[in-house]
Order: structure tokens, then C-alpha cells, then sequence
């Protein structure tokens, strides 16, 4: 059975064609995460929870649907959802001991969403503490490994979606990027991850980080599968009062249009010292590639894209310590044992509930909002976030699409970074800038140093979507490194 | 801008956050680390620049004020610590 190796587009084909059954390919899935996910038996441990009954249910479900001809291009398709999207009845976590016993009692509009097209939930993917980290170590619940070699991290926030796609123990993946939780995972995996424009896709139910910068998005083998599963994901909601009314286009009709006369802009700061020489050769080899199927190259300017990690470093962190204020050990979500009175009982169920990473921000956030500092943080930070987008408006009036690396080095060794914030925090230093714009961004698989994935970010206007995944598909007729499968999991 | 330890005992206590005092060494100075990163941005010039809150700098969308909310109190309990005839329970506020 090779059901695993093949893309949404083909799955689609299949059970249209009636090749298999959902049953079957559901069925497939679940038993690959059995085989290969359990932490216990030294698996990846890329899932936190495996919904197997709600799954087969489902699936049983859209084949009925193909036989009376209700279907939907995706029903039946089996994916795997990150744990930070609320799922009715199913434990969702956010990776969070805080977490650890909260059932949600309602959907995330993007679970609605894909339940709505028929796709298939296999289960909920191991992710960073509330999505704040860059490698899946700050999960409660263990780190995942990465497929391409098991004694490396997988990248986060998102590292289990990214390790369950890479090693096929899903077809695809949804995930959430705050400052490249979608686009470095991918990378360092092998994946197609598409992190839309703020805005794009409803936050309804979905665990907020930093309000101003978190957005879904899909990981998935191809391009084309991204326009799938966006397609599914994308649209206003009146329930998101920050989800924007916005057209959907049909994503799929300009994943073919020629690349002819596209002009690509090359920011001189993503190719500076930060970044690995051997990843630096294969991301120009790419832009080379780009420029046979008819695009120019223009070099553009990001002169304040140096301060996008600092600025980060304030307004996700003052977003989080506002957002995280709810979990109070009142309503839901860890109690402490027998507390002596309010105030013991907020602090010793927060401090007891949270993980490291996650109390540092806070407390980061906390400061930086404070009586006497919020303008020279806060404030200050706002105003560098209005330059970051500002070069870009100016960048983009000179090129079409920029592209670069994705993340300044492959994935590293578990526990590496674990110690030193600062070293994990810049592994962001690409990806950052496009979230603090609300622009959207892009990684594809671009080669491999060393046997490990490197990735090739895209990044656009707003609204641009179409645009990324058309030059992303385009380069994918013509290379091969996204059909490449680690060979433990082939 | 550095922190000291009884600045970060008062931002634990703003943020609800237990600190044992044989902690607060060890992640005053992880902070300190941050904070030396975040002071990067002391040196950009920002004279007339508007601090930017929302990429397409969008306001909340009103809506007509009728309640479309059900009333699903069971159900949110059904999944707190600690309730009681309807109310959630907190350690005694008032003697």
C-alpha cells in the first residue's frame, strides 16, 4: 500500500475514481501513527491525541456521502489538526499542562470548516507551549522528532503537524504561525507551509498567542495541496472581529499561470552573515531556477528588518501576557492543590500550569505593558512595526514576490537551543518581519544539506496568496525536492 | 535597562505568576538576556511614525446589539475545577 505517498489532489482522484474507500484510507493513516508515533516505543511523537472513533465515524460518513453524490472535492481526505485548535468533545491542549484535562465544548472555525468539507480528523498534533518556540521542546507533553533524522528537533511551533506530514502519518496539516510557526517547521521537514495574510483565516477557537500576529494555515506535501486545503480554511467570519471580508479567489486556477516578466525582489538582509553558507547556496540555485521559467531578479531593500526579532520580543509577549491572563484556574483548564485563597490560588495554578517559556513572556509581556516602561517598549515597538511594513510597501513596489531562506540553518540537534532563548528565538529572524506586517509568507522545499531539508520562503503583498502558491507550483513542476520522502518512513 | 530580583518579584505578582524566591536569580537574569535584546529598538529613529497596532490598521466591526449568544452555562461548567448551584467556586473573598 503506497496510499500514504500520495498528495490531497491524488486522494481526491482516488475517491472519486473509487480507488479506496475513506474507510481504508483513514483506517491506513491510523495505523502508520500507531506504528510510528508512539513516544513509548521511541516514535515521533507528533500527535497528542489520536481520534480514531471520531475519525472512522467521519470517514464512514463521507463515503456515504460519494455514494449518494453529496460529496465534496475533499471528503473523505484524512489530515491532522495542531492541538491549538478548540475541537468539541476532544481534548485540546496547546500543548499546555494548564491544558492537560480541558475538553472543548465547541469547535475552532477552522475545525467547522474542514468537518464542513467532509475532510477526515485523525487526531491533534504535538506543538510549543501555546505556540511559543521554535523546535516542539517546550510541549508538555515531549518533543518531537523529526522524520528526516530522529535526533533532530522538528521546528516549531507546529513541529508535530510538520514531522506527522513529513513522515505520512498524515497527508496534511493544519497549523498556526505567529512569527514562522508554520514556515520554519516546514522547512526544516521537507513541507509546503503557507502562513496567509492576517486576516485570511477566522481565529474563532483558536488558542490565541498574539492576537495581532498569530494566523492559520495549511502544511501539506505540494502547492497544489496548499491551495486545497486554504481553500477550505479561508473566509471571513463574523465571530473573528479581526477576520477581514475579503474575496476568496479559486486559489487552484493560477497555480499554472507563466512566471513570464515576474519580478522577484532579493532583500540583501536575509542573505547576511546569519545565514548557513552550504542552505545560502541551495536558496540562490532556487531563485536560479525561478528565473529559468521567465522571472527577473531586483535587489530590494529591508533596512529595519535587523529590528524585526526585538520588536517581536515586545508585542507577542505583551499580546500573550493579556491573552494568557484567562487561565485563572477558575473557570477551566489547572487547579492547584488546596488553595489557601484567591491570590494563591491564581498564582500556584498559573505557575504550576504553564511551562518555563511561556512564564518568561508572560513576565516579559507583563513589564513591557507596565506603568513607566510602555512607552519605551510597547509603544517604541508599535512604531519599528510600522517601519518593518513601511519597507515592504516600498520593497514591493519594485517586485512582485521576495524570496529567500526560510529559516538560517537546517534543523538541529534535540536540546541544543533548549537553554539559550536568544539562539532559539533568532531561528525566526526570517520569518518574523511578514507576521508583523500581516503579509503572507511561504516556505517550499528547496534541497537538502547533509541529508536535511532546506526551505525557500516566498513572501507577498497583502492578499497575495494566489501569487505564492502560482510561483510555488510553477517551481515545483520543475524540481522534485518536495516528492522527497525520509526513507525510515518511505 | 536591567532588572533586579525585586523588580522581577513585582512582575511575577503583576502577572499572577508564583516565583520561589530560590527562582527569581535564574530567570531575572533570563529576562536581563531578553531585555538586552529587545533594547535594540532604543536606537531606531521613530520621530513621526505612528505606532501600528493592526496591519491594515482595521477597527472593530460593530454589529447591531441583540443577543445572539444561548445560554450554554452547563455545558461551560460541565469542565471547571470547581462549581456549585450554577457558580463557579473560588476560596472564601469575604470573612
Amino acid at each position: 500500500m503506497t496510499l500514504h505517498t500520495l498528495t490531497l489532489a491524488d486522494l481526491a482522484l482516488g475517491l472519486e475514481r473509487r480507488d479506496f474507500s475513506s474507510v481504508e484510507l483513514t483506517q491506513h493513516f491510523l495505523d502508520r501513527i500507531a506504528r510510528y508515533d508512539s513516544a513509548a516505543n521511541g516514535g515521533l511523537n507528533s500527535f497528542i491525541t489520536v481520534t480514531p472513533e471520531r475519525a472512522l465515524a467521519q470517514a464512514v460518513a463521507a463515503d456515504a456521502a460519494r455514494s449518494n453524490g453529496t460529496a465534496g472535492l475533499l471528503s473523505g481526505i484524512p489530515l491532522a489538526q495542531k492541538d491549538i485548535f478548540c475541537t468539541q468533545g476532544v481534548k485540546t491542549t496547546c500543548g499546555s499542562k494548564m491544558l492537560d484535562s480541558f475538553i472543548s465544548p465547541y469547535n475552532a472555525e477552522v475545525i467547522s470548516r474542514c468537518d464542513a468539507a467532509g475532510l477526515v480528523m485523525l487526531g491533534k498534533t504535538n506543538m510549543d507551549e501555546f505556540a511559543m518556540g521554535s523546535s516542539n521542546e517546550t510541549s508538555y507533553y515531549g518533543s518531537v522528532k523529526n522524520p528526516w533524522d530522529v535526533t533532530r528537533v522538528p521546528g516549531g511551533s507546529s513541529g508535530g503537524s510538520a514531522a506527522a506530514v513529513a513522515a505520512r502519518l498524515a497527508p496534511a496539516a493544519s497549523g498556526t504561525d505567529t512569527g514562522g510557526s508554520i514556515r520554519q517547521p516546514a522547512a526544516l521537514c521537507n513541507l509546503t507551509g503557507l502562513k496567509p495574510s492576517y486576516g485570511r483565516i477566522s481565529r474563532w477557537g483558536m488558542i490565541a498567542f498574539a492576537s495581532s500576529l498569530d494566523q492559520a494555515g495549511p502544511m501539506t506535501q505540494t502547492a497544489e495541496d496548499a491551495a486545497l486545503l486554504l481553500q477550505v480554511m479561508a473566509g471571513h467570519d463574523a465571530k473573528d472581529s479581526t477576520s477581514i471580508d475579503h474575496p476568496v479567489p479559486d486559489y487552484r486556477a493560477s497555480l499554472n499561470d507563466s512566471l513570464q516578466g515576474l519580478r522577484v525582489g532579493l532583500p540583501k538582509q536575509f542573505f547576511g552573515d546569519g545565514l548557513n553558507a552550504d542552505t545560502a547556496a541551495l536558496i540562490h540555485a532556487a531563485i536560479k531556477e525561478i528565473e529559468k521559467l521567465g522571472a527577473t531578479v531586483v535587489e530590494v531593500d529591508l533596512p529595519n528588518s535587523g529590528l524585526s526579532v526585538p520588536a517581536y520580543y515586545v508585542i507577542a509577549p505583551a499580546e500573550c501576557s493579556s491573552n494568557l491572563s484567562r487561565f485563572d484556574g477558575v473557570r477551566f483548564g489547572h487547579r492547584c492543590e488546596n488553595p489557601k485563597d484567591l491570590e494563591d490560588l491564581y498564582k500556584r495554578s498559573r505557575a504550576e500550569g504553564f511551562g518555563a517559556e511561556v512564564r518568561r513572556r508572560i513576565m516579559i509581556g507583563t513589564y513591557a505593558l507596565s506603568a513607566g516602561y510602555y512607552d519605551a517598549y510597547y509603544l517604541q515597538a508599535q512604531r519599528v512595526r510600522r517601519l518593518i511594513k513601511q519597507d515592504f510597501d516600498i520593497a514591493f513596489q519594485h517586485c512582485d514576490v521576495i524570496l529567500g531562506p526560510t529559516a538560517p540553518e537546517t534543523a538541529f540537534a534535540l536540546g541544543a537551543k533548549q537553554e539559550d532563548p536568544i539562539a532559539m528565538y533568532l531561528q525566526d529572524i526570517y520569518t518574523i518581519a511578514t507576521n508583523l506586517a500581516g503579509l503572507p509568507g511561504m516556505s517550499i522545499p528547496a534541497g537538502f544539506v547533509s541529508g536535511l531539508p532546506v526551505g525557500l520562503q516566498l513572501i507577498g503583498p497583502y492578499w497575495s496568496e494566489s501569487k505564492l502558491l502560482n510561483v510555488a507550483h510553477r517551481y515545483q513542476q520543475v524540481t522534485d525536492w518536495h516528492r522527497q520522502l525520509p526513507t525510515a518512513f518511505a | 535597562m536591567a532588572l533586579t530580583t525585586d523588580q522581577v518579584a513585582r512582575i511575577a505578582h503583576l502577572a499572577r505568576l508564583q516565583l520561589p524566591s530560590d527562582e527569581n536569580l535564574r530567570v531575572t537574569e533570563s529576562l536581563n538576556n531578553i531585555l538586552g535584546l529587545i533594547d535594540q529598538l532604543q536606537a531606531a529613529n521613530t520621530q513621526g511614525i505612528e505606532p501600528m497596532a493592526h496591519p491594515l490598521d482595521a477597527t472593530q466591526p460593530l454589529r447591531v446589539d441583540r443577543v445572539t449568544e444561548l445560554n450554554q452555562r452547563d455545558a461551560y461548567q460541565s469542565i471547571a475545577p470547581a462549581v456549585q448551584d450554577g457558580c463557579y467556586l473560588v476560596p472564601r473573598v469575604v470573612e
